[in-house]
């Protein structure tokens, strides 16, 4: 049962890659692609994966969809004169037979590994009691490999960056994105108005249940991140300008308290993000409840792009 | 009836190949964008499903590959974040969004931002 449920579940993902990468409008690909990432949480699931299947659900699928759905509609007029640079057959073959040969030797690899791979999962066991947190993937993503999650924050922040420095000279610091209206009694709005608090709370419950079940703060701002979003688009709520000191503050906050926290731990457990015994969840929360917030406005913002309009 | 990480496994390596294909044969640059997050994905599957067969300690998973994962998807979406607003400045910059080598020359930059 389990294994037929599997193979739907890898067929379905192979007719969407197909209609993701084949699909002649560029706007229903990306809608394959929305559906893609949906599916491919049921598939980390399966692979008992679930704190993955909830990234990959909310930020693989859901930020990354509306930030293309977004962009294709922005870039309509200019498909057609892309389309017709569509490369001759005989490169289209080459292609075809340079990614099968790719496949070929993937699936070897697949069926070749014998035995259990590698695994640090018997340190992480013994271990996770001095964290204090029961989700085994939050002990490494907070505790034993503390060092990637401050680096991927800071990854996002200059992600950010990157976007804002895009904007023309004369809007630099003014509002991301465009301003936009919706009918104040239609659906959109309606539902800017219905969902955030339902988002807010689950957003939240994701955030906090991540110490001792799947969930965490990546997920839990993506939600909140989409709340604001939302409130956004039925044009309930602006983005601020970029220039505001506020919200720089607001997003250096997390990863600062974070690298504060690690710079303690030079001093006090002889190591850089080292905790010091019987401290380590409380400072976990500490880190997670600084990130928090800068994570929301990082996602939301970084979704919101490009400043486009003066500050005024 | 194979076991599902060999079967996701496969699943993966048949995404990875049609994420390559469709990088390099279609001309978009926002579908290439796509392509490139289909061979991701498939990238993340394959590890995920590799890394399946390690110890499960009552977990199901390990759990150190699985937070890499975590952080390796929200990466991904900052690098496509990114992309995508530059794609979206050269659109605005030059009218067209092509690659090819004999792009049209671009309009003067200084004189359309005021």
């Amino acid at each position: 049962m389990i294994a037929a449920v599997n193979a739907g579940i890898a067929l379905l993902l192979l007719g969407l890659a197909i209609w993701t990468i084949a699909a002649r409008d560029t706007f229903a690909a990306i809608v394959g692609f929305v559906a893609y990432g949906l599916l491919l949480a049921l598939a980390w699931v399966a692979l008992r994966g679930v704190d993955v299947a909830l990234t990959e659900a909310a930020i693989g699928g859901g930020l990354t969809g509306v930030l293309l759905i977004r962009a294709a509609a922005k870039l309509r007029a200019t498909e057609a004169a892309s389309n017709a640079e569509r490369p001759a057959l005989p490169t289209r073959l080459a292609a075809a037979i340079m990614a099968g040969g790719v496949t070929a030797a993937l699936a070897l690899v697949v069926l070749r590994t014998a035995g259990p791979a590698p695994t640090l999962a018997p340190e992480v066991a013994a271990n996770i009691g001095a964290t204090g947190v029961a989700n085994p993937i939050t002990a490494v993503l907070l505790a034993f490999r503390a060092m990637d999650t401050l680096l991927e924050a800071i990854v996002l922040l200059f992600a950010l960056i990157g976007v804002w420095s895009l904007a023309p000279d004369h809007l630099w610091g003014g509002r991301p994105g465009a301003r936009y209206r919706a009918d104040p009694d239609g659906i959109l709005a309606y539902l800017a108005r219905l969902l955030p608090p339902l988002g807010i709370i689950v957003g939240f419950y994701i955030f906090w249940i991540g110490a001792d079940l799947p969930g965490g703060k990546f997920q839990g701002a993506t939600i909140l991140a989409a709340m604001w979003l939302l409130a956004m688009m039925a044009g309930l709520a602006d983005a601020p300008p970029v220039s505001r000191r506020w919200l720089r503050a607001a997003l250096v906050a997390g990863p600062a308290a974070f690298i504060a926290v690690g710079a303690a731990g030079v001093g006090i457990a002889g190591a850089f993000l080292g905790y010091p015994e019987g401290l380590a969840k409380a400072l976990i929360i500490v880190i997670e409840v600084a990130l928090l917030p800068s994570l929301v406005l990082t996602l939301g913002l970084i979704m919101a792009g490009a400043p486009e309009r003066t500050a005024a | 009836m194979t076991d599902a990480p060999t079967l996701y496994g496969l699943c993966a390596a048949a995404l990875i190949g049609l994420g390559v294909y469709g990088f390099i044969v279609n001309p978009q640059p926002l579908r290439k964008l796509l392509a490139f997050n289909v061979v991701g994905s498939g990238v993340f599957v394959l590890f995920g499903a590799i890394a399946h067969r390690g110890g499960a300690l009552g977990w199901g998973g390990d759990p150190v590959p699985q937070a890499l994962l975590i952080t390796g998807i929200v990466v991904a979406f900052a690098a496509t974040a990114l992309a995508v607003a530059l794609l979206l400045r050269l659109a605005d910059e030059a009218d067209s969004v092509t690659l090819a080598d004999a792009a049209p020359a671009k309009p003067d930059v200084t004189a359309r931002d005021r």
